[in-house]
């Protein structure tokens, strides 16, 4: 039957109709996935948890280490002693930014009072977020030399147990890992020579 | 009166008068679709798959009925499940189990499509209804290991989803997006329990109807590789060489399944961590965001791609772009369009550009994420590929067989590899590896068509006992 007839003339308006008609659903279908698509983002109670945090570091002798939390994250205050800080000058030329020029995806550029050689504020204490920047494991260590078979006979710092990324006791990556970053370095300042207080570095 | 004219009586044809699709279905599906009468030990696989399935949803629904998806409680219902839920155990060692064995199940089913070509025309579909039924499982095994909340799935979480975090630009903003939170948090552990226990689930039944629908209307394929539909009965129009699914095949599978299910019950009383492959110790720890366990690695099945991802090394990068530089070089010489040539030839140099040099350099972090993409999605590939003018290797040439086998070694070594941490030494073996599973993909092409094929029956093998 319809083989039969001839084909109708396109009507104009109601092809005019159609059009539209698609168009506005489309821009309410897109309209309405936003509140969906938006419910993925971190609540207004997580972005308010990233509050600043108080370490004691009175109790960490020489070449100790405490972790702190700090939104969520570990973060490292390494009490270093001359050796380790030797240890970071001699491998200068083994470590990927020595400079700390690069800044690791997903965190601010290292703060220009850790853009020095031992990348602190003050030599003896190195605070870093303990996070790999390969893929967020968190690394182990401080090794001292010739504990771990990842780093070189001499040499002392962190490995990545996921995938053996490794760093000096600067936190700096060391070359041909797969971590792209040196450790971050967060916002930091001393309160006294006793407390650090992480997660704010403004000159009161 | 508008019922349908029913063959059938009493209630069945009651029934059938009002809603013939029932049986029209059961014919169509069951009692009148003929499948190859050669299929051998490898055709249990997909019924296995289902039966897993099926255990999986099963054992799923009872488990949810105990479990509280929320940080502070997570790891301890699940060991309230183990310890004071009465059956408990059973439920969450089947469960457990079952994610092991549907990935055991599923790469052999895998490889008896490699085996006797069963993704070739005119199965496309079939199988890449199966390669996507493949991912779905790896997202459902990916957000159902982050739920027991221990070590190794708060950290394994943590490296994929960074992952994400590898894509140029955008890549930070996505991974918090995916998190919900700047770290894996509750909100992660939410959302993921939301994926593991619907979304995915939903999609995954409907991708096996589909891919059950399309096998269905092309027909299997047997280890012949011959096209049963080819050779009717004049009269019947039914294959020659088939029989009726049920209940010649469904009586088949039963025994095959009863050696099966024997082989997973063993397993689930007698070993269910099974030395730490199946449950890893470290997740009988409780998630602890400030330090990563000694040593993490995956579980077994998602180890040969993160084998990839942990090769791919900045020195690698330099092997690899010359690998992306003889390969389009080969593919410029063979090709014959000449604007695809200069595509290719372009293409190739920008990748290069990105992978050793220049301003634009991506980091080797980001190569490692493509690569380990596209170990998982050469699968896709497989139809369009493989140009052998025979579909199984029965007809190729011997050495084809010894191909897939050493290509089945090496993904074997890649998922050793993936279980222990790494060295210097283990780091070239893996590159080597990697090296060879994307050869065996890449090449296939040239590879596949090469040699000696055997003549193909008319009719398939098959000898009765």
């Amino acid at each position: 039957m319809s083989s039969e007839a001839a084909p109708a003339p396109i009507d104009g308006d109601r092809r005019a109709a159609l059009i539209s008609t698609c168009v506005v659903g489309g821009v309410g279908t897109i309209a309405a996935a936003t509140p969906f698509v938006l419910s993925f983002q971190p609540s207004e109670r997580a972005k308010a948890a990233g509050a600043p945090v108080e370490a004691d570091i009175s109790g960490i002798a020489p070449g100790e280490m405490k972790t702190f939390e700090w939104q969520g994250k570990p973060v490292w205050i390494l009490h270093r002693t001359p050796q380790m800080l030797e240890s970071i000058k001699k491998v200068d030329g083994e470590v990927n930014d020595p400079k700390s020029e690069r800044t690791a995806a997903g965190y601010p550029p290292t703060p220009a009072y850790a853009k020095n050689e031992f990348r602190s504020i003050k030599p003896d204490y190195l605070v870093v977020v303990g996070i790999c920047t390969h893929l967020g494991c968190s690394p182990k260590g401080p090794f001292a030399p010739g504990t771990n078979p990842q780093l070189s006979d001499d040499d002392q710092g962190f490995v990545c147990p996921c995938h053996g990324s490794t760093f000096d006791l600067a936190g700096r990556v060391f070359k041909n890992k797969p971590a792209p970053d040196n450790l971050p370095v967060p916002p930091y300042k001393f309160l006294s020579d006793s407390v650090v207080l992480i997660g704010d570095d403004s000159k009161a | 009166m508008g019922l349908h004219n029913t063959e059938y009586k009493g209630l069945l044809g009651w029934v059938d008068a009002r809603m013939p699709t029932l049986m029209s279905e059961y014919k169509k599906h069951m009692s009148e679709y003929y499948a190859p009468k050669n299929f051998n030990f490898w055709y249990y696989f997909g019924v296995f798959a289902m039966t897993v399935l099926v255990i999986q949803i099963v054992t799923g629904i009872f488990l949810v009925m105990h479990y509280k998806p929320d940080a502070r409680f997570a790891f301890e219902s699940v060991e309230y499940i183990m310890r004071d839920v009465p059956g408990g155990w059973f439920i969450r060692y089947m469960h457990s189990t079952g994610a092991s064995f549907f990935f055991i199940v599923v790469y052999l089913h895998m490889f008896r499509g490699l085996l006797y070509g069963s993704y070739r025309k005119p199965r496309e579909l079939v199988w890449i209804f199966g390669s996507l039924i493949f991912l779905c499982l790896m997202g459902e095994a990916f957000f159902g290991y982050l739920l027991p909340w221990g070590q190794m799935s708060f950290w394994g979480a943590q490296v994929i989803v960074n992952l994400f975090g590898a894509i140029p630009l955008i890549g930070p903003d996505l991974a918090i997006w995916i998190r919900g939170d700047y770290v894996v948090s509750d909100a992660t552990l939410n959302r993921f329990f939301s994926f593991h226990v619907i979304a995915i689930p939903l999609v995954l039944l409907a991708l096996v109807v589909a891919h059950i629908l399309a096998l269905h209307d092309v027909g299997s394929n047997n280890p012949d590789g011959v096209e049963i539909k080819d050779k009717r009965d004049p009269k019947s129009g039914i294959p020659l060489d088939g029989i009726p699914f049920h209940p010649y095949y469904t009586v088949h599978d039963l025994f095959g399944l009863s050696i099966f299910l024997l082989a997973f019950f063993a397993i689930m009383f007698l070993a269910p961590e099974f030395s730490g492959y199946f449950l890893e110790w470290n997740n009988f720890t409780p998630a602890d965001p400030l330090t990563t366990p000694p040593h993490i690695a995956p579980v077994w099945y998602f180890t040969p791609y993160y084998s990839v991802l942990r090769a791919t090394t900045e020195d690698f990068m330099w092997v690899l772009a010359a690998g992306v530089a003889a390969y389009a070089i080969l593919l410029f010489v063979t090709l014959r369009n000449a604007t695809v040539k200069y595509a290719i030839l372009i293409v190739a140099l920008i990748m290069i550009a990105l992978m050793i040099g220049g301003p634009l350099k991506l980091d080797p972090k980001f190569w490692g994420v493509v690569l380990m993409g596209g170990s998982v999605l050469a699968f896709f590939a497989l139809p369009w590929i493989d140009q052998s003018p025979v579909k199984s290797m029965r007809y190729r040439p011997l050495w084809h067989t010894g191909l897939l086998i050493l290509f089945s070694i090496v993904f074997v070594i890649l998922g050793y590899l993936g279980t222990q941490q790494p060295t210097p030494g283990s780091t070239y073996v893996a590159q080597a590896c990697t090296l060879l599973y994307f050869s065996f993909f890449l090449l296939m092409p040239w590879w596949s068509r090469t040699g000696e094929f055997k003549p193909v029956p008319d009719r398939v093998v098959f000898h009765a006992h």
